[in-house]
């Protein structure tokens, strides 16, 4: 196993991407993710990997030449953010349904407008029903472990499915982290060619993507929705083997210090770094407060989640992104389908933060904490609550 | 000459890669110009279709027309589709896991999918050299969503969204010059094909085929339902449309200009209007005005054919 070295986290994903010996690569350059692409690009400039690099126009044409090279049986990777990824929303739903393995980082940024390169997590939670498998990575250790685990089980002829994997912008793709890379050899025993189950083959045509009229459309995406439910096994198994033969161990919900809290925080990529710190901070003043995050969005892992929040009686749900004139933020009300009519449930406290950027730091979350302690005594709170809000809700001054 | 040109399509290769019992409407030729380019090109092509009359007849879950492997993804972006499928076995050939051989790349597309929405997605891909060739078929409207104009809509025609009214002529504004537009990426293959002349289409699509990189072929589909005409006439408007000068036969072929079916006489603009419903609120003098501009243009392209000529005569062209 190689050494760890310190390096920005976007040169190790486009490094990883390469060790999986990708052959097509089509991307249009967007804040934050564009050293991920420009490095891919040298690599392939430089003949390290044989891989056919597209510069396209634009995201949506990146996603649609990917959505080409994967039904030609191609191994297809591509990196986004924001409003690349929002321009390519279209194209999304049919990668999924024409069952495109294609890998895609996503480096988490804020959605115009006002225009912001900065993270929060409104690109990806857009794009909850496209139909891909969705995996969240908090560091650079885990973005790239998780883009060479996304290839295996995206193409698992099970599975067959594009994968999404989810990076927090700038907090986490542009830090210098030490990172221990796979070597080539280990990616190889690891990772199994590429065999497409079908393909557009000149010796034996199929048609891919005809019109499915309403006798039989509903059927097909009932076919969508079984695959990507039944994934998770797949996912598991991956992610379980990559334990084992690595050392670094992957769960579709990840906890920390869950075991007697009160109150659970539930984040969702680079924040939750800083929540576990915050948690040891509050756990040696002797509070019972503990963490759980989602890592695997797509398939939603909801029995992994009951079973993690077990025993807890408040959930204090930190989400960065919301519906507008709706009901809050989408990882609290994802929660609430998980847990709705169960007996003894946790009440659920739910935070908006750190929205375009601004930083999520321990004030923010004593302040949180805090509100889910009251409601641990009994007080009722707001349905949801925009935090760190200049001037109050109305933005008085 | 006219008589032997129609029969003799009876000598054209037997072989279809699109099957009948599609759904297109009686006497489309948009549909058979598209049978007409894949006879040309053969088995050895992959096809990646825009959202349009030509895929929605061709694809009926679970039929298909298509004898070729093919992909429908959606309506403005067949062209960045086709550039990801010749870019991943580019890489599959090199890396031996298929075998190395020649195959035509094709996207298409209407005129709508060609010319408005999917403009930039064709721009991209022709501009990144890929070798593919794109087919837009125009029949000067969006067909398949009910026959609203597009940029390809000819002045002064009818249609659902610039309907002729009481003080409406119909379409306001010229036609966009698509294969201009195309020849001013510098591709090496830019050509208009019609159905009605099958041996000039045979030849181009197979120059388009030969040709390294991409090339472009802007394709004459008489559509009887949105032109509101008879749809034994289809074959026939083709030819007229040549002879009048409105759909005039050439290629650009690395900047060289030719006409490939010389009309030395243009037959006047109401041969071809008159038996089109979409034109029938024409005053005389609007078909007037649009013989003018048709004739305009058929001497500006007349003139770049000029042009080519005496370079090729004094040797200022290189390459
Ligand atoms: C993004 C998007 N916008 C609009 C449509 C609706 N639509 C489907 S086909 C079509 C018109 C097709 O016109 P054209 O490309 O000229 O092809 P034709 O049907 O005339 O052959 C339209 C507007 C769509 N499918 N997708
Ligand atoms: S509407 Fe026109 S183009 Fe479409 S199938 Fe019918 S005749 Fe052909
Ligand atoms: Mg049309």
């Amino acid at each position: 196993m190689a050494k760890r070295k310190g390096m920005e986290v976007s040169i190790a994903i486009a490094e990883a991407a390469s060790m999986c010996n990708v052959d097509v690569v089509s991307a249009y350059p967007i804040t934050p993710q564009t050293h991920v692409v420009e490095h891919l690009a040298d690599i392939v400039a430089d003949g390290e990997l044989d891989a056919e690099f597209i510069p396209v126009e634009s995201e949506h044409a990146a996603m649609s030449a990917c959505v080409g090279a994967a039904a030609a049986g191609a191994r297809t990777f591509t990196a986004t953010a924001s409003q690349g990824l929002a321009l390519m929303h279209e194209i999304l739903f049919i990668a999924s349904s024409l069952r495109t393995p294609i890998v895609m980082v996503v480096a988490n940024r804020a959605l115009s407008a006002p225009i912001n390169i900065w993270n929060d997590h409104s690109d990806v939670m857009t794009e909850r029903d496209v139909g891909w498998i969705q995996i969240f990575a908090e560091n650079g250790q885990e973005a790239a472990d998780l883009v060479v685990q996304a290839f295996r089980f995206g193409e698992d002829k099970r599975v067959l499915l594009p994968v999404m994997v989810h990076f927090d912008g700038f907090v986490v793709s542009h830090v210098v982290e030490p990172i221990e890379m796979l070597t080539h050899a280990e990616v190889k025993t690891f990772l199994p060619d590429y065999a497409p189950q079908q393909k557009l083959d000149i010796d034996a045509p199929i048609s891919m993507g005809p019109v499915g009229i309403p006798a039989v459309y509903t059927e097909a995406k009932m076919a969508g929705e079984a695959v990507l439910r039944d994934a998770y096994g797949p996912i598991v198994e991956c992610l379980d083997d990559f334990g084992k033969r690595f050392g670094r161990t992957y769960k579709p919900v990840e906890t920390y210090r869950r075991e007697d809290a009160d109150i659970l925080l539930v984040t969702m990529g680079g924040i939750s770094e800083t929540a576990m710190t915050w948690v040891d901070r509050a756990r040696a003043a002797g509070e019972k407060v503990g963490l759980v995050r989602f890592r695997l969005w797509r398939p939603l892992p909801d029995k992994d989640f009951k079973e993690a929040v077990k025993g807890a009686r408040v959930l204090a749900v930190v989400d960065r992104h919301f519906s507008p004139g709706g009901p809050g933020g989408p990882v609290a009300q994802e929660i609430k389908y998980i847990l709705y009519g169960q007996k003894g449930a946790p009440s659920i406290v739910e935070f908006v933060a750190g929205l375009g950027g601004r930083d999520v730091g321990f004030a923010d979350f004593d302040n949180m904490y805090k509100k889910a302690k009251a409601v641990l005594g009994g007080a009722t709170v707001p349905p949801f609550e925009i935090v760190q809000v200049r001037g109050g809700h109305h933005g008085e001054a | 000459m006219e008589k032997l040109n129609v029969f003799a399509a009876r000598l054209l290769p037997r072989e279809d890669f699109v099957a009948q019992g599609h759904r297109a409407c009686q006497g489309c030729a948009e549909v058979l110009a598209m049978r007409l380019v894949h006879k040309a090109l053969g088995r050895n092509t992959i096809v990646a279709s825009a959202t349009g009359c030509m895929e929605i007849i061709t694809s009926p879950y679970p039929e298909t027309a298509w004898k070729v492997p093919w992909i429908h993804v959606a309506f403005e972006n067949s062209a960045s589709v086709i550039s990801g499928v010749e870019a991943g076995y580019k890489a599959l050939m090199r890396k031996g896991r298929y075998p190395k051989r020649k195959i035509n790349f094709v996207a298409y597309g209407g005129d709508g999918a060609t010319m408005d929405i999917g403009l930039q997605w064709l721009s991209g891909a022709v501009e990144r050299g890929h070798d593919m060739i794109y087919v837009c078929y125009d029949n000067e409207a969006y067909m398949n969503t009910g026959i609203q104009r597009s940029s390809a809509t000819p002045f002064g025609a009818s249609t659902t969204t610039s309907p002729a009214g009481k003080v409406s002529i119909g379409q306001t504004t010229q036609k966009k010059n698509m294969p201009e537009i195309m020849a001013a990426h510098h591709i090496p293959y830019v050509a208009t094909i019609n159905p009605s002349y099958p041996f000039d289409l045979f030849e181009k699509v197979r120059k388009a085929a030969a040709t390294p990189g991409p090339a472009y072929l802007h394709a004459f589909s008489a559509c009887p339902t949105g032109w509101r005409m008879a749809p034994e006439k289809a074959v026939q408007i083709g030819r007229v449309a040549v002879e009048t000068g409105v759909f005039p036969l050439y290629e650009v072929e690395n900047g060289r200009y030719r006409i490939t079916l010389e009309t030395p006489q243009l037959r006047p603009m109401r041969d071809y209007l008159k038996p089109q419903g979409r034109f029938r609120h024409l005053s005389e003098d609007l078909i007037d005005e649009i013989e003018k501009r048709v004739h305009r243009e058929y001497r500006e392209l007349a003139a770049k054919v000029r042009v080519t000529n005496e370079e090729d005569r004094d040797g200022t062209r290189q390459g």
